[in-house]
């Protein structure tokens, strides 16, 4: 046993149920982690928060028709993900406001519908913060699924991944299908919140696909290396959030989040003026 | 010589704005062509539809067979803050056909060509952000060139840049197209660019002239392109577009202070 502080720190993973968080909230900071990258430098930090919202609506409406959830919420989810890549793309609005329209339709949608057939107060907190504790082993699988499949697709598309964030334009002049690549995001976001919001909540999703991949920008002036350093804090995050939650006995996505507030801080007061001027060209940070 | 580009009839809209209108343009090989015009003119729109990136409404743009077109945007729309370094950036027009994500040994040894070439020699590994404006226009010439187009194309290569930057860019330029680049730009340096150029054309939604400085820079002309009343003055044999106004507005600001 290793006592620490008073705290005997292996006593959670005696319990299943935290051995299977851990790792699905491990695997979920990695993986937004990676994501987030994108999501940062494109400027649509708010994309998280509003797509967990569309894919909260998706899953109201599976639940009241009776389908499958993953495949209600996931259709649902890749289609107004999608969707706001049209809308931002028509630049009469900007991708900000396209996601806080298609989004918070959709939410209020599945809000209705829950008002209407089901419980809302009890769906609503579920959605927001997500139950660790009640993560199942097909839960795990469709995490790890989902991010080999993410970490395959930005291995083989990354160049073309970067030139369509950096220079759309040109990209497109070039002969990269800017449309393809926009919309191959969004499904993997929308995938990414499908398999990780039941678990660890729409909150955590948002912070995770923000803050880790700043903190990386903060840190290196390469986006190869954002790649690698964003989901390591992601996983670190998950990993260490997780055990402090435990003995703290506080909310896991608040202590998560908080965690990896607390690495932004640090780094935003070691790297100094360089960081800051790093980050400065991130919207919404 | 070989037409690279062709535009028949060309017009272009944006919902019901019809921002180019019957356009006839063609670009032989070799040719350095610059579009001029004011604000709005529709010179971006033109260049967009060269380069297949808009369709046209009405009319026609004819490439030549295997035509390579590369594209240099204006630096003000690149966010220099994007963690990428020179190499990163030059590399980019191989996107469509690499699957890897490392550059390769040969990559960084054709990119060291192209940017010895540009003067950019040692500076792959320096983010965008850390080179000097001159160096920064650079890097995107680089990359233009490292798709190794038939056509440059360039949007308002000196806006935004100083003077000392302009002058490196126009040499930059005439150096490549000596060397056989055939270059189409757009400008709105009348006398810091465009009076230099070889062919020029004044564009205000529709071609309003298309000849040699000396032929297309008349007070007529420029009142038609710009709608406002222009002078022109030769010197060493070169237009020199001056703007009317100008001296009405020093007239008017010396009274007002020496009141």
């Amino acid at each position: 046993m290793i006592i620490c502080l008073g705290f005997d720190i292996l006593e959670p993973y005696h319990f299943a149920f935290f051995r299977n968080g851990l790792v699905v909230a491990t695997i979920a900071g990695a993986l937004c982690g990676v994501l987030g990258v994108f999501v940062v430098l494109r400027g649509m930090s708010y994309i998280g928060h509003g797509l967990s919202h569309a894919v909260f609506g998706g899953a109201a409406a599976s639940a009241v028709m009776g389908l499958n959830y993953f495949v209600g919420a996931g259709v649902w989810g890749v289609w107004s993900g999608v969707l706001i890549g049209r809308i931002a793309r028509r630049r009469i609005i900007g991708a900000d406001a396209a996601i806080g329209v298609v989004t918070t339709a959709s939410f209020a949608l599945g809000l209705a519908l829950l008002n209407r057939y089901g419980q809302a107060k009890k769906s609503i907190e579920a959605v927001l913060f997500g139950s660790v504790l009640g993560v199942r082993t097909g839960d795990i699988i469709a995490v790890a699924v989902v991010t080999v499949v993410v970490i395959a697709v930005v291995v083989v598309a990354y160049r073309k991944m970067v030139f369509a964030t950096f220079d759309p334009e040109v990209a497109e002049v070039t002969g990269v299908q800017v449309q393809w690549i926009e919309a191959l995001l969004m499904v993997m976001l929308s995938l990414t919140i499908l398999v990780t919001m039941r678990v660890i909540g729409t909150l955590l999703i948002s912070a995770l696909l923000v803050i880790p991949a700043s903190v990386a920008r903060m840190t290196t002036n390469s986006i190869a290396r954002m790649l690698w350093v964003s989901p390591a804090i992601g996983a670190a995050s998950g990993f260490l959030g997780m055990n402090v939650a435990y003995h703290l006995d506080t909310s896991v996505s608040a202590t998560i989040i908080l965690v990896s507030a607390v690495m932004f801080a640090v780094v935003y007061g070691a790297t100094g003026v360089r960081g800051r001027v790093r980050i400065s060209g991130l919207h919404h940070v | 010589m070989k037409k690279l580009i062709e535009c028949r009839h060309l017009t272009c809209a944006y919902g019901n704005a019809v921002v180019v209108k019957d356009v006839d343009l063609s670009v032989t090989s070799g040719e350095f062509v610059g579009v001029v015009g004011p604000s709005g003119s529709g010179k971006t729109t033109l260049l967009k539809a060269i380069l297949k990136a808009i369709p046209p409404t009405h009319g026609h743009i004819d490439h030549s067979e295997g035509l390579r077109l590369a594209y240099v945007p204006q630096v003000e729309t690149v966010d220099w803050n994007f963690p990428v370094t020179v190499t990163e950036v030059v590399v980019m027009t191989q996107s469509r056909h690499k699957w890897w994500p490392h550059i390769t040994s040969k990559e960084r040894a054709d990119t060291e060509l192209v940017l010895e070439r540009l003067g950019l020699a040692g500076l792959g590994g320096r983010h965008i952000r850390e080179l000097s404006g001159g160096q920064q226009q650079r890097v995107f010439i680089a990359r233009a060139l490292f798709h190794q187009p038939d056509l440059l194309v360039l949007d308002e290569p000196t806006s935004g840049v100083d003077v000392r930057t302009r002058h490196e860019m126009m040499h930059l330029l005439a150096d490549l197209n000596e060397g056989g680049m055939s270059i189409l730009l757009t400008t709105h340096d009348l006398n810091g660019l465009a009076a230099h150029l070889p062919r020029l054309v004044c564009l205000n939604t529709s071609v309003i002239a298309d000849g040699t400085p000396n032929e297309v820079l008349t007070p007529e002309v420029l009142e038609r392109t710009y709608g406002a009343p222009m002078e022109v003055l030769i010197h060493g044999g070169m237009p020199v577009v001056l703007e009317h106004g100008a001296d009405e507005v020093s007239r008017r600001l010396s009274r007002r202070n020496a009141s």
